[in-house]
């Protein structure tokens, strides 16, 4: 049955009103005139008025628009020709291929049953120290990067991808420069990767409403994929865009707002997103992998504060490093017991020496004198920053494990570093390294005998 | 008789506007039906001829004119043997049962008994005819798993009512006819072994309510010293993301020293609710050497599953917890996380236009919040046994800010508070609990006059390192250092503990007790050393022997070796001096 109306009593922001019964909530409609012609969406009944959000925004829609029922929710279709493909938010191909026939899967599927996940197990290596020994991605994991513009969240989102063992990649750009789509779709073209990986795209240039369908829509196709056993990555970019996108919508529509202008619902309406990564039982998984830009470097911002409890961890990228502070992957204690034996105590061992460290260089810059133990500390610090920390490092874990014994080796004693006896002796180096020694003495103060 | 019924005529989100014609109760249930999708929803608002009422599930395709069906029930949950073991949602369909109809995903509109109607039980009874009863006395047993199940006087009998006749032994399901009751006026009623009780009304059939003073053992050295828990007490756990306040939960709810565990995932990530359900049937439960899930019941309602049911969860989880209590037994019920179904509250108030209060949260969500924990409790029960509801709730504080209203509301309300740190966290200090922030009200395992002296050293350590900031280490007082050093070394083998290790993940009472006394053999010695390097290594090698004694067992020959070297390691020094 379709239902068409002409009469349309009020336009705000980018939603519409409509005389109109018999139609769903959820439902979508055409909504043309000439010059004009787009899809919308049933947000709100209220009797015969029916409030739609309009995906390409509602410049130029006259109050005789034609408005048409389709009696339908969203979807979008899903085929395996998706892969090497690049869409626009609404959908449409933005790579200038014909549009693609496949089966329409909607796009907002229920939620899964808990009862029907399983314990994630496997690692993702990245060859990044930072996220391998101190916080090891897990297939099936949700993580944000918490960043601030400027940060090269992008290029770091691309390299995991590069490197992670991952059947399927889908994209998802809100809001994204058209530079750094570029970026993406030829850094995945370089190495090989687009024909494994889908593209939604929204730019910065695009209507808003279609910004809040791309994370359905790769997370719904993602989902298909997993189903049928495939490992997918999905790569947000940047959450922050659609959670403003979100409120742009709630204050049209005159939602009472709660912190800073952003609906009562933010953490729902993300948690409905990043709840979509999973693990199944029998068949395959998503991981979900997403920047969350902070504005004003503020995790308390709603956006950052909300995420935070919603996903799994988050990585901070700041100066251009994972910072080791905050930084937390929630399941690396499913993966981490079984790659070595030394792992968890290298990993915690030396963030407690760093953020010992961190106190003595802040003792350092108040002009105070060091301790012997302080300039220990000191030099740890910085052969830590170089050696690991660094974002160009990109090492295997088990080398990377080897190099923390080895800085710790030529920093400190062995009962100085809080370690087990017994791992001390089966793993840790008795000589220092010469070259390290070297290089650590260029930019580390020297160590002065007890002080 | 004809069920009262009305039509929608406005959504928004998931509060649906339904006109009606006859009457409605406020929080009645009710059913929007669109085919044979039945959707449940309770009453929130009536104004006039419409109701508004929340649907407990996705809204989508609803349309104005679809049929709403009032029931004239209040949210109510099924109770009888077969809870435990059970996962439920918030309205407590078995997610199970609907895994195996439905595979991997929830549908909508599904609603599933929650007690197994086949499962048999072997019935014994307890009581005869012509006893006078009260709503709660026992009328029979059934064993589930390693409890004895009693079967109750309908919570819902009014005065006392006298037994007219009671099934013998046999197997009997859980709506088979157990019972039957004579009323004053002689009005006979039937009891099944399941009842059904609106999760909204607290169940008091009980003689008293008695003062919390059993401590509930953690087996967490920093809760169970420092802050302790009673049984049928409550207390709350904020903390910013990260801090660790579902992985203390995780670890409570598994060593912890009570009958059951009522665990309510509210509104938070479905992977670690996944961790409790895998894990459990294959962990032993030390104290009965049978599996954990045995003793559980996993009520979960994670951030992606429908709002409102979210909000509902925690009644439901509560009610669970309140009907093993009348059966004598202890019961500890943890909810993480408040702050979810507080939002939920939020969400629901936003959308009924009420005028908001703090950062948008209705103005009635105190009294909510205070009346949920005040159905913790250790009562006194007619037959004179005592059970206990120990309520446990995670806040999630926006920004880890302390001052926001689900906090303050919770403090107001609770006796104990753990009180999450970032700092700590961020230097790995796990648990992550602030030792001079945190209180509780209840009494510690450990001498008070011992407990006191850690505070003082603890307190004082951390006065000694905000001055070193400022006067650095060597405008510090030898005596000053000390306490500073003894302060990090408690901190580092005491307060610390490592969830991972197979012994130092969990601490026995008994343990604390004759570790804790080391401890304070520590803290109060009289050591000197020559300088601070001195001090320092000493106090790093203490360190590492303790924790090398921390992960020793109890019955290990190495652990009395362990602490009499500690014991000789602390002569050397105290000699000096």
């Amino acid at each position: 049955m379709r239902k068409v109306y002409r009469e349309i009593s009020e336009i705000a922001g980018n939603v519409i009103t409509v005389l109109a019964t018999g139609v769903g909530n959820g439902e979508l409609a055409t909504v043309t005139a000439p010059g004009f012609g787009s899809l919308a969406q049933v947000i709100r009944i209220m009797g015969d008025h029916v409030s739609l959000q309009v995906f390409s925004g509602t410049r130029g829609i006259p109050t005789d628009a034609e408005v048409r029922f389709l009696n339908e929710q969203l979807r979008t279709p899903y085929a395996d020709a998706l892969l090497g493909r690049v869409f626009d938010g609404g959908g449409r191909p933005r790579d200038g291929r014909p549009a693609l026939d496949g089966d329409l899967i909607p796009i907002v599927t229920p939620p899964v049953n808990p009862a029907k996940r399983i314990i994630p197990r496997n690692m993702i290596r990245t060859g990044i120290p930072m996220i391998d020994i101190f916080n090891s991605l897990v297939e099936s994991q949700k993580l944000p990067i918490f960043s601030v513009a400027g940060e090269p969240y992008n290029p770091l989102l691309a390299r995991i991808a590069l490197n992670a063992e991952v059947d399927i990649i889908v994209l998802g750009g809100m809001g994204l420069k058209f530079d750094d789509y570029l970026y993406f779709r030829d850094t995945l073209e370089g190495e090989g990767a687009l024909s494994r990986s889908v593209l939604y795209v929204h730019t910065a240039a695009d209507s808003v409403v279609e910004c809040l369908l791309v994370p359905d829509t790769c997370l719904a196709v993602a989902e298909q994929f997993a189903l049928e056993g495939k490992r997918v990555l999905v790569l947000l970019t940047d959450m922050s865009n659609f959670a403003d996108a979100l409120k742009e919508v709630a204050i049209t529509m005159e939602q009472i707002p709660s912190t800073r202008g952003y609906p009562g619902d933010l953490y729902s309406q993300l948690a409905a997103r990043y709840e979509k990564a999973v693990d199944f039982e029998g068949a395959g998984s998503v991981t979900v992998l997403a920047v969350t830009t902070m504005p004003g470097d503020d995790v308390t911002h709603p956006i950052p504060d909300n995420t935070g409890y919603i996903t799994e961890g988050q990585f901070y990228l700041r100066n251009g490093r994972i910072e080791p502070f905050g930084s937390l992957s929630r399941l690396k204690q499913q993966v981490n017991a079984r790659t070595r034996d030394d792992h968890r105590t290298i990993m915690n061992t030396m963030i407690q020496l760093y953020a010992a460290y961190k106190e003595s260089l802040e003792k350092q810059s108040m002009g105070f004198r060091m301790s012997a133990w302080d300039h220990k500390l000191l030099k740890y610090g910085a052969l830590f920053e170089r050696r690991l920390m660094d974002l160009s490092v990109n090492i295997p874990l088990e080398e990377a494990l080897d190099l923390g014994w080895q800085i710790l080796a030529d920093c400190f004693e062995p009962q100085e570093t809080g370690i087990q006896t017994s791992l001390c002796e089966r793993f840790m180096p008795s000589s220092s390294d010469e070259e390290l020694a070297a290089a650590c003495a260029l930019d580390a103060p020297a160590v002065s005998p007890a002080g | 008789m004809s069920a009262r019924s009305g039509r929608v005529i406005g959504v928004n989100g998931n509060l649906v506007t339904v006109e009606f014609d006859e009457t409605v109760s406020q929080n009645e249930v009710a059913y929007v039906t669109q085919g044979d999708v039945r959707l449940v929803a309770e009453v929130l608002r009536v104004r006039g001829h419409y109701a508004d009422i929340q649907v407990f599930e996705s809204t989508a395709g609803v349309q104005a004119g679809d049929r709403v069906e009032f029931t004239g029930e209040l949210l109510s949950v099924e109770l009888g043997p077969g809870l435990l073991a059970q996962v439920f949602d918030g309205l407590q369909n078995p997610l199970n049962v609907i895994a195996e109809e439905h595979g991997f995903f929830l549908p909508r509109g599904q609603q599933v008994d929650a007690l197994r109607r086949d499962t048999t039980w072997e019935f014994t009874p307890k009581a005869t005819p012509g006893d006078r009863v009260r709503a709660g006395d026992t009328l029979g047993v059934v064993t589930e798993g390693m409890f004895e199940h009693r079967i109750m006087v309908p919570f819902a009998t009014e005065g006392v009512v006298t037994v007219a006749e009671v099934a013998s032994d046999g197997a009997c399901t859980v709506t088979d006819r157990v019972a039957a009751l004579e009323g004053p006026g002689g009005a006979r009623h039937e009891v099944r072994m399941m009842q059904t009780w609106p999760v909204r009304r607290p169940i008091r059939c009980y003689a008293e309510r008695l003062m919390p003073t059993d401590q509930l053992v953690t087996k967490q050295r920093i809760l169970d010293t420092f802050f302790p828990v009673a049984k049928g007490g409550t207390f709350c756990i904020p903390g910013p993301f990260g801090a660790g306040k579902t992985v203390l939960q995780q670890l409570t709810s598994r060593h912890a020293d009570v009958d059951i565990v009522i665990v309510a995932a509210c509104g938070e990530r479905a992977g670690e609710v996944v961790e409790t359900l895998r894990e459990f049937p294959v962990l032993t439960d030390p104290r009965t050497g049978r599996s954990l899930m045995e003793r559980t019941v996993i009520i979960c309602n994670t951030s992606s599953m429908p709002v409102a049911a979210r909000e509902a969860s925690v009644y439901t989880a509560v009610t669970i917890a309140e009907y093993y209590r009348q059966m004598g037994l202890q019961v500890l019920l943890l909810a993480d996380s408040t702050s979810r179904w507080a939002q939920a509250l939020r969400e629901m108030s936003g959308r009924l236009e009420e005028i908001p209060g703090e950062e948008a949260f209705p103005a009635y969500l105190e009294s909510v919040i205070a009346a949920f924990y005040e159905r913790a409790g250790c009562v006194r029960l007619h037959d004179g046994s005592t059970g206990s509801v120990t309520i446990g709730g995670t806040v999630s504080p926006a920004g880890g800010d302390f001052e926001e209203p689900v906090t303050q509301s919770t403090l107001k309300v609770v006796g104990a508070f753990h009180g999450l740190s970032q700092r700590r966290a961020d230097a790995r200090r796990y648990p992550a609990i602030d030792p001079l922030d945190s209180w509780s009200k209840y009494p510690s395992l450990v001498p008070e006059h011992d407990l006191k002296m850690a505070r003082q050293v603890l307190t004082k350590g951390h006065e000694v390192e905000e001055m070193m900031k400022v006067v650095e280490e060597e405008g510090t007082s030898m005596a000053d250092f000390i306490v500073y050093l003894k302060a990090e070394y408690l901190d580092a083998v005491y307060l610390q503990q490592d969830a991972f290790d197979p012994v130092d993940g969990a601490t026995s009472g008994d343990r604390q007790r004759h570790v804790f006394a080391q401890m304070a053999q520590v803290l109060a010695a009289p050591v000197d050393f020559p300088d601070k390097n001195a001090a320092r290594g000493f106090f790093q090698s203490l360190t590492q022997t303790t924790r090398d004694w921390n992960t020793t067992a109890m019955d290990d020959e190495q652990f009395e070796a362990l602490q009499r070297r500690l014991s000789d390691m602390l002569c050397e020094v105290t000699g000096d001096a």
